[in-house]
């Protein structure tokens, strides 16, 4: 009898043991991991924060040699840029989506269109430049803005098309079919419930799309290009923020090289709050019960 | 020339059928033959079935017997999965599995009313009054007064009138599922199909929904699918026993429960089997 308990006390023990092994491992780890988001941030803030001021957001660049000036053409060009990508991507995007969740779930076509989107996503940056270079910066002769959105574009669709998908299929079948007994054609089904009932997880997925192609560098590169000016129309080339980030940081002059440091900043605060945006958009009343 | 009389000899009866029923609307529902297939399922084996106008028909019989796919064969949401039909179903007047027919418009005569309350994620007006503004009726005043004519006919309006713009999930599940009937009702049916309306129902609310059934009797033809004998008997006028993918007998409430004709419908309303 005590010895069985005796056995049953260590088995315990060792149990105990392992528990606290396990768990004192993950959160060794979860350091590990936190540790450089924050030394990045922390860093950016130490080195960029200094040079933010109103000039910064709000001036044009000063000439080479002359001290000053901003990056509010850059700030501006990332926002038309993502702007004009997230016009052309969104509807393709979705559509698409829509298209995998309520017509081709299961069609040869819907498997191929899905496994496409995920070959996509996994595409290096830097060759959906190539190809907008060639598909857009070709034709037109130009670097141009909407050169740089066509690129973004490429990158958000495949990734605006799964996160549609999915909220949709997150969506009751039952809704479907309560809407088709009312005598609704499909397609109003679709529009009307679906997409409705769907409608935060849609925003957040098309905001957190645009949060991550407003960081991309590689595709803007030979695409939208840069401008040291205000752009002079969208078929011209402009000036964003990342492309302007990376021009500033490999130049061999110290005030431009912390210009860097603070666009950057700007860049990060820019896709946080479009982050937080995402996660907080569009709370519809009515569907906080379901 | 054989040819010809040939395909006339197979189009007459239909066109009979529909004279038939137009001339003299006692049935509602007349259903000729009737197999489905889900694949290599055979889920339905020669039903043959009339359903009279302005009564209550109950549909009973253990699971998996077919009922919920003979329901949803009267407004064809079997078209949404991959089922196979095969017979004449003429649903008021017109036979439903035509070509020429509108689906959209055959589901706007013929509403459902499904096992789990399925309120749209919008207020309780906007739910009401769904199918009308799809149909591009946009008059304000029409629509309250649809929402509210349907409301009261649901036995809901009094719980709901003072809330009417809450969001339709705040709704106890009772009042969802009279929520349901009331959208049902706002397209004017003459047929409603009802799946277990009640089967997710506390006995309260059951109640209210057997009394609703019993109050639309006459204005609608209702067809209820449901497991629960005694609401069989209180609500229904006929009843049909469905067993394995065939119907095994149909006959007026009273005589099914009290004097059923085949062995297999005894044992079943006995509690023996299923
Ligand atoms: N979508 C489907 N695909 C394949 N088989 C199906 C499908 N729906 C139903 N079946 C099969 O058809 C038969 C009849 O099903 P049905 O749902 O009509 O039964 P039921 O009488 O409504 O049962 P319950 O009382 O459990 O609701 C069953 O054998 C079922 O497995
Ligand atoms: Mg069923």
């Amino acid at each position: 009898m005590s010895k069985t308990n005796h056995s049953a006390a260590r088995s315990r023990k060792r149990r105990q043991l392992a528990d606290r092994l396990m768990s004192g491992l993950t959160m060794v780890c979860v350091a590990i991991s936190v540790i450089p988001l924050v030394s990045i941030l922390g860093y950016l803030i130490y080195k960029g924060a200094g040079a933010i001021n109103w000039d910064f957001l709000t001036k044009l660049p000063a000439p080479v040699g002359a001290s000053g000036g901003g990056m509010a053409n850059s700030i501006v060009g990332t926002g038309i840029v993502v702007g004009l990508a997230v016009l052309i991507g969104v509807p393709i995007g979705v559509l698409a989506g829509v298209y995998l969740a309520e017509y081709g779930r299961q069609s040869r076509l819907g498997r191929s269109v899905r496994f496409f989107a995920d070959v996509m996503q996994g595409i290096p940056s830097i060759v959906v430049g190539i190809v907008a270079y060639t598909l857009v910066v070709l034709p037109m002769q130009r670097f141009s803005a909407i050169a740089g959105a066509v690129a973004l574009a490429m990158i958000l669709i495949p990734f605006v098309c799964r996160t549609t998908e999915e909220a949709l299929a997150a969506t009751p079948h039952d809704l479907r079919e309560a809407g088709l007994a009312l005598g609704q054609p499909q397609w109003r089904v679709t529009l009307g419930i679906v997409m409705r009932a769907a409608r935060n997880a849609l925003v957040t997925g098309i905001m957190l799309a645009a949060a991550r192609i407003s960081g991309e560098t590689a595709p803007l590169l030979f695409t939208a290009l840069n401008n040291r000016f205000w752009h002079s129309g969208i078929d011209q080339p402009i000036s964003t923020l990342t492309v302007q980030v990376y021009t500033y940081a490999i130049a061999p002059f110290d005030d431009w090289n912390a210009q860097a440091w603070s666009g950057a900043l700007v860049l990060i605060a820019i896709i946080f709050v479009l982050n937080v945006v995402a996660r907080t958009a569009a709370r519809s009343k009515y569907v906080e019960r379901s | 020339m054989t040819n010809r009389s040939f395909a006339h000899a197979v189009r007459t009866p239909p066109d009979r059928w529909s004279m038939q029923v137009t001339q003299a609307p006692a049935h509602a529902i007349s259903v000729q033959g009737l197999h489905v297939y889900y694949g290599t399922v055979h889920a339905l084996k020669g039903i043959s079935l009339k359903i009279k106008t302005g009564q209550v028909t109950a549909l009973i019989g253990p699971s998996g017997c077919g009922k919920s796919t003979f329901l949803r064969t009267l407004n064809r949401m079997n078209d949404l999965t991959e089922a196979v039909v095969a017979g004449s179903v003429f649903v008021l007047g017109e036979n439903i599995y035509s070509p020429q027919v509108d689906v959209v418009e055959l589901r706007r005569r013929v509403g459902m009313v499904f096992q789990t309350p399925n309120p749209f994620p919008k207020s309780i007006f906007e739910n009401v009054v769904f199918g009308l503004r799809r149909q591009g009726i946009k008059d304000r005043r029409v629509l309250a007064e649809v929402a509210e004519n349907s409301l009261k006919r649901a036995a809901l309006w009094d719980e709901v009138k003072d809330r009417l713009h809450d969001s339709a999930l705040t709704l106890s599940g009772g009042q969802q599922q009279r929520l349901c009937i009331a959208r049902a009702l706002a397209l004017e049916p003459k047929v409603l199909l009802m799946d277990e309306p009640a089967s997710a129902l506390d006995p309260v609310a059951t109640a209210k929904i057997e009394q609703l059934i019993m109050d639309l009797k006459g204005d609608y033809t209702i067809v209820i699918v449901t497991h629960n004998m005694q609401q069989a008997v209180r609500v229904s006028d006929e009843t049909a026993f469905f067993l394995n993918g065939e119907l095994i007998e149909m006959a007026s409430t009273r005589t099914l429960f009290t004097q059923p004709a085949d062995r297999r419908t005894e044992d079943y309303i006995s509690g023996r089997f299923g």
